[in-house]
């Protein structure tokens, strides 16, 4: 089945491999340190992750091919190749974000299970076999779980785990039993001879939606759309902060991944049947998560909330089902990422020294720390979608993806409900900048999280100002799958 | 010989009590034990396909070989939660544990 390896293949999974180079140094290092010195293995995990980000960006770039390798297993492409470095990038940040924040930063454990993590999603990216997207799924989630109860001492964080375990292992429970349904009837595990089984006719009709509807159960959990967000915001509020920007942002986009690439490769002959669910999961995805962000008094919660939205959003290019529209998807992670990484950057510093995540303790913030207001101010103008800023382009993106697709009633949808968006937004940005300040002090910012928010902000405005670069990323991303 | 539905719905009904014990038990514990089921109905259903129609490949073995592995792993780590929960507050009830809601 494998037959010889190729220089080809070791390329496809070198970003994998590097991580877990990465991940063995941390764990020996971690083991022979004195206790004093602990702080040097975040410094050991950010160093790997750029190098690894260096690597993939130099030599893992498939070009215009995209081959099945590993007995395929896995798919050498460009999506694959653009959302494994917005993963590593991702991390690193988490890696920066998590630089002095109390019970976290000094065990090695937890850079161990943010690389796992990462290689899960590598994984999930490039998987085009069930059996291979199911372990990498089982391989981001676990560690994820343990990541988001990791404060043990912790009554909100141990809640956090407990609950994102509880409904992670049985929505994959779901998914799994509709993996194991399409296999069958299909007679392949390939998520490519699966579309060529289906449109034969191997699986019976009334299977087929079935076994689509437990799928998208199981990947609506992963990027967190209604029906399956109840856990976001709870996991969200309760898990460490980089661990929630972690979430919400990579552990997103990779299921996004999946759900692309799974769509469109395996259930092309059902095309209209999930663009109409997807389409009605969207809607209510959008209004859910923007009407309930409209009541939250706590900013990581507010962002959980806000991300169900964006995911609404995204869930816009999917339908679509065109160049166009996988290429907005990708373009709206892109920014999405950068911009929740903003997000949460400020809410790390800040609630580090306030000791709350409450929108009131950010009141007159713009006071304190002048900078830290403006990076949210950008952040937050950008998930509101307003221009100059990447959130604005990465909206009209999918908008006209969903247009030019014939589904303008769901483009109409989208820009109500992210006018509904706005407020909230504003809301908090008119704590931020009007709002009494409980002390006058400025707020200090760690070097580290100061690098992670001021490189994410930046990336905010260069993919807002000059679009090329980016769009024609996401663009090469999605003729990979055509 | 026994045909390829009786399996099927075997798994099926395996996978709805299992779907039942998460959503309907409140302690921590048998919401696991539940999951547990609903992986055993997919493994009830990969080797019975493999069975009756590609006896030949080994793919399907290879599967229920990683979902083992998976739930094991899965299971592994959901204890531990549970454990450090109840450290903490003294009860695995599910619905007890509601610190953060909307």
């Amino acid at each position: 089945m494998f037959g010889t390896i190729t220089p080809d293949m070791i390329l496809a999974i070198l970003p994998e491999i590097s991580l877990l180079v990465v991940l063995a140094i941390v764990f020996i290092v971690d083991l022979v340190l004195p206790e004093t010195r602990r702080g040097i293995l975040a410094v050991l995990t950010g160093v790997g992750l750029i190098a690894t980000f260096v690597l993939t960006l130099l030599f893992a770039n498939p070009g215009n091919s995209a081959e099945l390798v590993w007995g395929g297993m896995l798919r050498h492409d460009m999506l694959a190749y653009v959302a494994k470095l917005l993963f590593i990038f991702a991390a690193f940040i988490t890696v920066l974000l998590s630089v002095k924040l109390e019970d976290v930063w000094l065990k090695g454990e937890y850079y161990l299970l943010v690389l796992t993590s990462t290689i899960g999603m590598t994984l999930m990216a490039a998987s085009a076999d069930l059996v291979m997207l199911f372990l990498a799924i089982e391989t981001t989630s676990i560690p994820l779980y343990i990541l988001a109860g990791f404060m043990t001492g912790d009554n909100k964080s141990t809640e956090a785990g407990f609950k994102y375990l509880l409904f992670g292992a049985m929505t994959t429970a779901v998914m799994l039993y509709g993996f194991s349904l399409l296999f069958g009837f299909a007679g392949t595990s390939n998520l490519y001879a699966m579309a060529d089984a289906i449109s034969a006719g191997a699986v019976p009709g009334p299977v087929l939606v079935g076994t689509l509807v437990l799928v998208l159960l199981g990947l609506g959990f992963k990027v967190a759309i209604v029906p399956m967000h109840f856990w976001a915001p709870d996991v969200y509020e309760g898990a460490p902060t980089p661990i929630t920007a972690f979430l919400s942002t990579a552990s997103k986009a990779a299921g996004f991944m999946v759900l692309v690439r799974v769509m469109l490769a395996s259930f092309p002959n059902i095309l209209a049947d999930w663009q109409l669910m997807l389409g009605i999961l969207a809607v209510a995805s959008m209004f859910i998560g923007n009407v309930v962000a409209l009541t939250q008094k706590n900013l990581k919660r507010l962002l959980a909330y806000s991300g169900i939205a964006h995911a609404g959003y995204a869930l816009l290019g999917v339908v679509a089902a065109s160049e166009l529209g996988v290429a907005s998807v990708m373009y709206y992670l892109l920014v999405y990422v950068v911009t929740n990484m903003a997000s949460f950057g400020v809410v790390i510093i800040v609630s580090r020294i306030v000791g709350s995540d409450e929108i009131e303790d950010f009141a007159g913030l713009s006071r304190r720390s002048p900078m830290l207001a403006l990076v949210l101010l950008l952040a937050f103008l950008s998930l509101a979608g307003i221009p100059p800023l990447g959130g604005f382009i990465a909206k009209v993106l999918v908008f006209a993806a969903a247009v030019e697709a014939g589904f303008v009633w769901l483009a109409v949808v989208g820009v109500l409900a992210s006018i509904i968006g706005l407020y909230y937004y504003l809301i908090v940005l008119k704590e931020v900048y009007l709002g009494q300040p409980k002390s006058e002090e400025p707020v200090p910012v760690v070097r580290a999280h100061g690098v992670a928010i001021v490189a994410s902000v930046l990336l905010v405005l260069i993919l807002g100002v000059i679009i090329a670069p980016g769009y024609n990323w996401a663009i090469a991303a999605a003729a990979s799958l055509f | 010989m026994i045909p390829l539905s009786w399996y099927l719905v075997l798994a099926a009904l395996l996978f709805c009590i299992g779907l039942y014990g998460v959503l309907a038990r409140k302690n921590a514990v048998a919401i696991l034990m539940g999951v547990e089921l609903m992986l055993n109905a997919v493994n009830i259903n990969l080797v019975a396909f493999w069975r009756y129609f590609t006896p030949d490949l080994i793919a399907a073995h290879a599967f229920v070989v990683i979902v083992f592995a998976i739930a094991a792993a899965e299971v592994a780590v959901g204890l531990a939660l549970v454990i450090s929960i109840y450290r903490r507050r003294k009860t695995v009830a599910a619905d007890e544990i509601n610190l953060m809601k909307w």
